[in-house]
């Protein structure tokens, strides 16, 4: 997977890394090269951003929108609110590849830019993304004021904010590790800037933009399907939409109708996989840098029905005659003929000096305006119950983690190392990891309040249903991978013996593991704002955790403790990854892979 | 091609040095250019070749000197140059004729133009018929006419060429190379002159007028002559063989400043009773420890059972019966000449008695003789095993070395030789390496290495 290796100079092909493995959008790839001050001053950054958000927002008297939350129940209005759905999905989608293309190529080429941007980037990915929808409704509320647009827009940047951080990284990273020849190449043949960027450097990026874009929207169907359904300030308010449906049926505790929403949900996910990312994977085959192909292709019947049909190639020569125009157009964005420059100058410093000195400054006076608002003279004891409650989350992550390790990790690669096994297992399992968990917390709920556990206990597998599927996905990735040869070697230890296991199995698959573990805990981190409070027919159970406190500030319309919520469990994803996940990532990395 | 015409020279190259991160590449580099010649830069790989290539391109601004093309300095990529890869460097993504077309669109050309201007230039490279196939659809000698064509449809001045048939089997390489020349011979493109950097002895010396040999670390210009042979070049001819031999001799020979390095007093041998006094009082500018071939011990120990077999050969003999370049036994031959194990001279190499011994021991002495060779030879693998010796634990963090080798050299030499001095240090049971704290810890082979080193044989 390539944003997880990104900063590292592992130029090996990314688009071989990137397939077989299944991240999700939010926390899940991490640069784990920075130092610690560095994060401390980015997340500052990050942090005074949703600030202002928050600011903007709640600045003037907004006119919310009259409550709606109509959603009609015929499973006959299901596929026009799928389509709805479906509509605000490919704006999400649409919108973060410009912003991918945009900011991860111009982190990419400019080193001030990138020195800013990357590390922002990634304390963004450490962001609960329905941290962000609550902080953000409000603001947009404020855009559109007493309209309905509001809220849509704060759906789609919801869907944005899971992939755009993701897919700006894969871009980044590709134009960083683009091969030396063709940067040398552009330069001396003297392209235009505009030739450089979409002649080489997006169809360098193509596949792995692809391959980021189809794994994240995976994680996006959750946060699509969440956002839907959301109060703010003690309204409720209904998107149409499938996730809406299905609220609505949670609401009224109609079991049959989640069941609509639910089948509805499957055959929405595979339609968009089988009719667009399927094509899309492999019409990207065409933009992969090797010299000879690789033994599987990822094919497509849809693809090669397209590729029969006249209407494409008639569209590729009107599209061709219009880039030509295009092309000449562009020219005045200057030309690629420059030397590679080696070593600083000096004079650069003193302008290097002042660029930070007013970074500084404004981060300084930024945090302390932040901290003024989130203590809202109660002083920094106004943490304390965040930080507590963050605590109890934690301890949910970790148990997620445990379990879904215990349970999955075994299976994986008996899974993964059995060819005709894992051809069955992996698309399944890859739609598991698509569906949106929390179509299913209705039947879990049902069940809790059913037999009277406590929420505290019953979130952990609320949190699990969407997490585990990552690590199984990414060990059996990990066990197929293991090469045969290794495989027979290993057939005079007794297989399945405890020695095979340590010596050889688990050691295999860690680096996969890692790779899903990764993504499970940022995955769960994120679960829990929807995990933590759920309510069956007119039962609601709270669980203590940072999560329903986010939330349930959210539904309050309390914008100063949303605030304080997300920050804090920003810092708690970021501190988890820095402390652990680093240390077995850099082990996976170093140690363990089979190259 | 004629021969040099009183005309002012095209390219000049008026004192070029180049350094990366401290460590000098190129040095005092002069060459001027003149109108219809053919040069060629030869060198051994590393020698700055490519790197000087790339301040003729502008890809490069030089840190020191200047080049001109037609008396005007270069300060980036200039229309009057263009260049074919040693990788090809196509866009796997465009077919042919769009790769063609590249430098055509980026000078604005309208599309009608291009086509017929690439179209044309597909032609006489004797691509046609594959203006609409993908490079990976291309055999390699395919995809190179592809370079030559996307570089030659913009009729530059200067072509340049950067080790363009290194990557081709020997035939095909064989087939391009004349090829080539006929096409700049016909004149059918509006180009005046060529630098072709190589490695290969024989294919400078059928393509060149004239050849600048280049020395390594730093590169310097060791010679430049004229091949005063006549065209189309006959390799069986006595002058041919005997340019050739010559400049087998100039590639194998070592520069004056990696003579034997000054041992330096700080690291001597513990063991050591007298110490090594310092040879050579008026001691040159100390380099740092002097570089390790890239060489891999199966590969050393290879090369001595062949020498030990064929006896005293002609290095050119030896790589033709190997079927190899020359380029690919130099970091053997120049591993073994550094150990003491073999003599080089007139383009003839010979193992010494030592080498003749290692040759023929059975694996654990052999491995004891590479101990004491490396020990007493190879300044970093002798760096290290003494200051691990001088350590009370015995272990040093492999950071230590690294900047010692980093004021000298770039990263990337720098990993390199840990990575040559880790396998050689393993292989000679001096000392281990450890990744996990990334240290080095001696190990018990370095005694009887020392005891050795002590009194020779
Ligand atoms: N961009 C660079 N940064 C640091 N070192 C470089 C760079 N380019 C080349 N070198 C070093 O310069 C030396 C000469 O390289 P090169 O010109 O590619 O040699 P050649 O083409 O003769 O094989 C090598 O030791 C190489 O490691
Ligand atoms: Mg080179």
């Amino acid at each position: 997977m390539i944003g997880l290796k990104y900063g590292r100079t592992v130029a090996s092909d990314v688009s071989t890394e990137t397939r077989g493995r299944l991240v999700s959008p939010a926390g899940a790839r991490r640069r784990f090269s920075l130092p610690l001050g560095a994060d401390i001053l980015t997340a500052a950054v990050v942090f005074l951003i949703l600030y202002l958000i928050v600011r903007i927002g709640t600045s003037s008297d907004v006119p919310l929108p009259p409550p709606n939350n109509e959603i009609d129940l015929n499973p006959w209005l299901l596929p026009g609110y799928s389509l709805a759905s479906l509509l605000r999905m490919f704006i999400g989608l649409a919108l973060s590849y410009v912003f991918a293309l945009v900011f991860g190529y111009w982190a990419a080429r400019n080193a001030k830019a990138g020195s800013i941007l990357v590390p922002t980037l990634d304390i963004l990915q450490s962001v609960p993304v329905l941290g962000f929808l609550s902080i953000t409704v409000t603001g947009f509320l404020a855009l559109f004021p007493g309209s309905q647009l509001g809220l849509e827009c704060a759906a789609i940047f919801a869907i944005f904010t899971a992939q755009a951080w993701n897919l700006a990284f894969s871009m980044y990273h590709s134009s960083l590790t683009l091969p030396k020849e063709f940067d040398e190449m552009s330069r001396l043949f003297r392209l235009t800037a505009w030739m450089r960027f979409w002649r080489i450097e997006v169809p360098n990026a193509a596949i792995g933009l692809v391959w980021n874009g189809m794994m994240s929207m995976g994680g996006a169907w959750f946060f699509l399907t969440a956002s839907e359904t959301i109060s703010v300030a003690g309204n409720d308010y209904a998107l149409p939409g499938i996730g809406s449906y299905a609220g609505q049926a949670l609401k009224q505790g109609d079991v049959g109708d989640i069941l609509w929403a639910i089948a509805a949900m499957i055959i929405l996910i595979v339609a968009v996989n089988y009719l667009f990312w399927r094509p899309l994977v492999a019409w990207a085959e065409r933009f992969r840098n090797e010299q000879s192909a690789p033994e599987a292709t990822p094919t497509s019947s849809v693809l090669n029905v397209l590729h029969t049909a006249r209407w494409p190639r008639r569209v590729g020569a009107m599209r061709r005659a219009g880039a030509d125009r295009l092309g000449r157009g562009m020219r005045f964005l200057g030309s690629d003929a420059r030397p590679i420059r080696s070593g600083t100058s000096t004079g650069r410093r003193v302008w290097d000096f002042v660029f930070w000195l007013i970074v500084a400054t404004i981060l300084v006076w930024g945090i302390w305006s932040l901290l003024d608002y989130v203590m809202d003279g109660q002083g920094p004891g106004v943490f304390l119950e965040p930080f507590g409650l963050a605590v109890f989350t934690m301890l949910r992550v970790f148990a997620v983690l445990v379990l879904s390790t215990v349970i999955w990790v075994p299976i994986g690669v008996k899974i993964g190392m059995n060819p005709k096994l894992s051809r069955i297992a992996q698309p399944l399992v890859q739609i598991f990891a698509s569906f949106p968990a929390n179509l299913l917390f209705p039947l879990v709920t049902s069940f809790l309040v059913w037999s009277g556990i406590s929420l505290n206990i019953g979130g952990i597998f609320l949190m699990m249903l969407g997490a585990q599927w990552y690590i199984l996905f990414n060990v059996i990735a990990a066990a197929q991978g293991i090469p045969s040869d290794l495989r027979e070697a290993m057939a005079d230890m007794r297989v399945g013996s405890w020695l095979w296991w340590k010596r050889f199995a688990l050691p295999a698959v860690y680096p996969g593991y890692v790779t899903g573990g990764i993504t499970a805990s940022g995955g769960a981190w994120n679960a829990s704002i929807v995990a933590e409070v759920v309510s069956f027919g007119s039962t609601t159970l709270t669980a203590a955790g940072i999560g329903a406190y986010i939330s349930l500030a959210t539904a309050a319309g309390n914008q100063r403790e949303v605030l304080l919520g997300v920050i804090v469990m920003s810092i708690f994803v970021i501190a988890m990854n820095r402390l652990i996940w680093k240390r077995f990532y850099r082990l996976a990395e170093e140690r363990y892979s089979i190259d | 091609m004629t021969e040099e015409t009183t005309a002012s020279p095209i390219v000049t190259v008026d004192d070029v040095g180049q350094t990366f991160a401290e460590a000098p590449i190129l040095q005092d580099v002069n060459i001027e250019i003149f109108p219809g010649e053919i040069v060629a830069l030869l060198g051994k790989s590393g020698s700055g070749k490519s790197t000087l290539l790339r301040c003729i391109a502008g890809l490069l601004i030089p840190t020191r000197g200047e080049v001109r093309i037609e008396g005007k300095r270069l300060d980036g990529p200039n229309p009057d140059t263009a260049m074919v890869f040693q990788t090809f460097a196509l866009l796997p993504w465009l077919d042919v004729q769009q790769n063609v077309e590249l430098g055509l669109e980026a000078q604005g050309e309208h599309e009608k133009e291009r086509a017929e201007k690439a179209m044309r230039a597909i032609e006489m490279i004797g691509l046609d018929g594959f203006e609409n196939a993908f490079p990976k659809e291309l055999s390699g000698g395919m995809r190179q006419r592809v370079g030559f064509a996307r570089a030659l449809v913009t009729e530059p001045k200067v072509l340049l060429m950067d080790e363009p048939f290194s990557a081709l089997d020997v035939l095909t390489a064989e087939s391009l190379r004349n090829e080539l020349v006929q096409i700049i011979d016909a004149g059918k493109f509006d180009i005046s002159s060529v630098v072709i950097v190589t490695h290969n002895i024989e294919e400078a010396l059928i393509l060149a007028d004239r050849v600048a040999v280049l020395g390594s670390r730093p590169g310097v210009i060791k010679e430049m002559f004229a091949v005063d042979l006549p065209r189309p070049r006959d390799r069986d001819s006595r002058r041919f063989k005997e340019l050739t031999n010559r400049i087998y001799d100039l590639l194998a020979s070592k520069p004056a400043a990696a003579e034997p390095a000054p041992r330096t007093e700080r690291f001597s041998a513990p063991g050591a009773r007298d110490g090594s006094p310092p040879s050579g009082s008026g001691a040159p500018v100390k380099k740092g420890p002097k570089m390790l071939p890239d060489a891999g011990v199966d590969a050393i120990s290879g090369m001595a059972d062949i020498l030990a077999r064929e006896g005293r050969r002609t290095i050119r003999h030896l790589a033709d019966d190997l079927g190899l370049d020359v380029d690919d036994l130099f970091p053997q031959l120049d591993a073994l000449e550094l150990l003491g194990m073999a003599e080089a001279a007139d383009g003839r190499i010979e193992l010494t008695g030592p080498g003749l011994r290692f040759a023929h021991a059975d694996i654990r002495s052999a491995k004891e003789m590479f101990a004491a060779a490396s020990l007493r030879h190879a300044d970093l693998v002798g760096i290290i095993v003494r200051a691990l010796a001088r350590s009370d634990s015995q272990k040093l963090p492999a950071g230590f070395f690294r900047d010692l080798l980093a004021r000298h050299h770039s990263d990337r030499t720098v990993r390199n030789q840990m990575r040559i001095a880790i396998s050689w240090g393993r292989y000679g049971e001096l000392f281990t390496y450890h990744s996990e704290p990334d240290e080095f810890v001696l190990d018990h082979g370095y005694e009887q290495a020392a005891a050795a080193q002590v009194q020779p044989q």
